[in-house]
């Protein structure tokens, strides 16, 4: 439904386009880039600039050219793929591949330095967050930036608890999952009348309130200072110290996890979650109670935060407010998106790739959240879906390309309406 | 004292002010909320300093005459401008159809990318504004005025004038209501949606562009950093005086600065940051249309 614009005969020009948008490009990074004091100014870098997206427009340009297809092309491969991988995990062979899959994390990190196994670990950690922000995220459709604060209450509830009353790791697990669970409902229940957007932007200031006030309650959490020598977990007076006993640990979480959000997603109140992100006014007309169902899905997500909390304090034994802020919860929301929001095995791919990657490049560490910052923006341009798109989600998607290219289209676009799913009932 | 936190507060306000209408313009248009936004302020600040030492290294004009202070603005404008009206082809256009959480994400990412690309061509580290130009103040009993805030607040209230008089008066102002209040129908009257949405962010960019260099002026020290902050504030005052309206966000800043400057001044200066968002908070729950916005059935 693209208005034809006044570019349109450039349109029929790209290698023009290309060049205009090579030179845009290097114009607008050249006064943030150049240097005054270097020779030539140092126009080298915004040069280099043009030249590359000068040349990654090529590229582009001669892939289409070669295949007009690619795209889709590219597309049809991560989607067949992403449905190989979810027949695996949901065809008859299933049990063998859970057992397959659960004896090469049992026993690959064993032959592995304490470097590889601590980032295994870290890997560990960050599927059972984003796991838990899937729910909220990608089954019931509420974006929430402020996720990480969940995970800092799970983890000060440790810190504290252990350094002041001396209560276990053990004791401490299910109370820090109850309590984030307790605080994600809390918050829940005033801004979760808000639509989409507002929610996405109330939970970030949700998310900063608590990392400011844990920066600055001294008294209870000694500030920026952070809280040290919290105590390691112990089971049968067998204290974990090796970084292997935190893997084995992280694993047992993990698995209960994708257990637990699996069964879930496939419950009533997960199809409910369904319903409500893909239409709320039909979800209630269907007797669904939103707020009810609102809630439980913030209140589940924060669970998961929660209890990577508990372990992440246990096992730094150091926590301070600097862990917890808003660009954590980017990057979680980012293993959402990259793996594919509601899909499980989307989602702990994401997670592994987004752990690893950046592991695997430290040379371009400085350059990480550039990159992520960028892929995000293409991910949602190219590929909405992620990785491993979530079987429901993919036909729904699917249906609104269908919709968008049909001659007849919805009413919802043809009025330029906020598209289905998005439509909003009046404030109650 | 209390006067004193007044004339802070109002100048602090007449910057959210600014900044906030470009959160209201692109949101009563494409009802999206643009987080890049606050970028495009920070690269405003940038903007200014790199003005202004283009400016004194070819001792093209003085450095501390009224020539300088108008190319600083003049440069951070433009080229703000350009940024978001890049912005909006590049991460947004492409996503008018998609599901809403789409564009969300998109945004967010371009708001990263934008603060990492700064801090890796510009540093780390603070920068230092020029402090040249407009010195001295007036003092009253109990408090003082600077002349920058002077300047900051005269500028803020010509640019809103300015804004006003473009959207009332003009013809491409009539067209970008046309186009708020209904897509197809200002499609089927003849209007280039597209390029009236460019136009908006265009503008919206521009009086953040001012705000950043302003701010640099103020403060004295800029980082790639202060566009997350001042973006939430801003989208606070939004809020707070009625997404989508124009007086709302004037209204909104000028209060949401204010109420700051006093909870810092007389509550904890610790928490100022945590005022901003409570009364985000509070407005959405209690008062989802804000103070000055019509139908809340629509906006929330």
């Amino acid at each position: 439904m693209r208005t034809p614009s006044r570019s349109m005969p450039l349109r029929q020009r790209p290698l023009l386009r290309i060049v205009l948008a090579s030179l845009w490009f290097g114009l607008l990074s050249l006064p943030l880039m150049m240097e005054l004091q270097a020779p030539y100014f140092g126009l080298g870098r915004p040069l280099m600039v043009s030249v590359v997206v000068g040349l990654v427009g090529l590229l582009w340009w001669l892939a289409s050219q070669w295949s007009e297809r690619l795209r889709h092309v590219v597309a049809r491969v991560v989607d067949t793929g992403g449905s190989h991988v979810r027949q695996l995990a949901e065809g008859p062979g299933r049990r063998l591949l859970y057992a397959l899959a659960l004896a090469c994390a049992v026993l690959i990190p064993l032959g592995l330095n304490r470097y590889y196994i601590d980032v295994l670990t870290q890997v560990g950690m960050y599927v059972t967050l984003a796991l838990g922000l899937n729910i909220v995220v990608g089954l019931a459709g509420l974006l929430d930036l402020g996720y990480i604060a969940f995970y800092a209450v799970g983890a000060y509830t440790y810190g504290l608890l252990s350094t002041r009353i001396g209560l276990s790791f053990w004791e401490v697990l299910p109370l820090g999952a109850l309590l984030a669970a307790i605080f994600g409902v809390l918050l829940g229940i005033p801004v979760l009348r808000l639509r989409g957007d507002y929610l996405a932007i109330v939970t970030l200031g949700f998310g900063e309130m608590i990392r400011i006030t844990l920066n600055n309650w001294d008294s209870l959490t000694r500030g920026p200072n952070g809280i040290i020598g919290i105590a390691r977990p112990k089971i049968w007076g067998f204290t974990f110290s090796n970084p292997i006993h935190y893997y084995y640990l992280i694993v047992a979480i993990v698995l209960l996890t994708i257990f637990v959000v699996d069964r879930l997603n496939r419950s009533r109140i997960g199809r409910a979650w369904t319903a409500m992100r893909d239409d709320e006014v039909a979800a209630e007309v269907m007797g669904i109670d939103l707020m009810k169902t609102k809630l439980l899905a913030f209140g589940l997500g924060a669970t998961w935060a929660g209890l990577a909390g508990v372990f992440f304090a246990g096992k730094m034994t150091f926590i301070s407010p600097e862990s917890f802020t808003f660009f954590e919860s980017v990057i979680i929301l980012c293993m959402v998106v990259l793996g594919g929001m509601g899909s499980v095995p989307g989602v702990i791919l994401g997670a592994a790739l987004l752990v690893i990657l950046p592991e695997m490049m430290r040379q371009f560490a400085l350059y990480r959240m550039l990159i992520f910052g960028g892929a995000m923006v293409m991910m949602m341009v190219l590929r909405p879906q992620g990785l491993i798109a979530s079987p429901r989600r993919a036909i729904a998607l699917r249906r609104e390309d269908q919709a968008r290219s049909a001659v007849v289209k919805p009413a919802s676009e043809r009025l330029g309406l906020p598209s289905r799913g998005e439509r909003k009932r009046g404030t109650p | 004292m209390l006067l004193q936190q007044l004339v802070n507060g109002l100048t602090l306000g007449s910057v959210y002010a600014l900044i906030a209408l470009g959160y209201t313009m692109v949101y009563g248009i494409i009802e999206l909320i643009n987080f890049a936004h606050g970028e495009i302020y920070m690269l405003g600040a940038y903007m200014g300093i790199v003005a202004f030492s283009v400016l004194t290294t070819f001792h093209l004009t003085a450095p501390s005459s009224g020539a300088t202070l108008f190319l600083m603005l003049l440069a951070a404008m433009l080229f703000c401008g350009a940024c978001g009206v890049t912005v909006e082809r590049l991460a947004y256009r492409p996503l008018r159809n998609a599901p809403r959480l789409s564009p969300l994400i998109s945004a967010l990412g371009v708001s990263i990318f934008l603060q990492n690309f700064v801090m890796l061509a510009q540093g780390p580290r603070d920068k230092g504004f020029p402090h040249l130009f407009i010195r001295g103040g007036i003092d009253f009993p109990g408090g003082r005025i600077s002349s920058i805030q002077i300047f900051i607040m005269v500028t803020s209230v010509l640019m809103m004038v300015g804004l006003q008089l473009l959207v009332r008066r003009t013809k491409i102002g009539k067209a970008m209501r046309a186009t708020a209040q209904d897509k197809q129908m200002a499609t089927l009257v003849g209007i280039d949606v597209d390029r009236i949405i460019s136009v908006t962010f265009l503008i919206g960019s521009a009086l953040a562009a001012v705000a950043g260099v302003m701010v640099g002026m103020y403060y004295g020290l800029i980082n790639f950093f202060i566009g997350y902050i001042a973006g939430i504030k801003a989208f606070t005052a939004a809020v707070l005086g009625g997404i989508g309206s124009i007086p709302g966000a004037m209204l909104g800043g000028l209060l949401l600065g204010l109420i700051e400057a006093l909870g810092a001044g007389y509550i904890s200066s610790e928490y100022k940051d945590v005022f901003a968002f409570a009364i985000l908070v509070l407005v959405l729950v209690f008062r989802p249309s804000g103070l000055l916005g019509a139908d809340i059935s629509k906006r929330v």
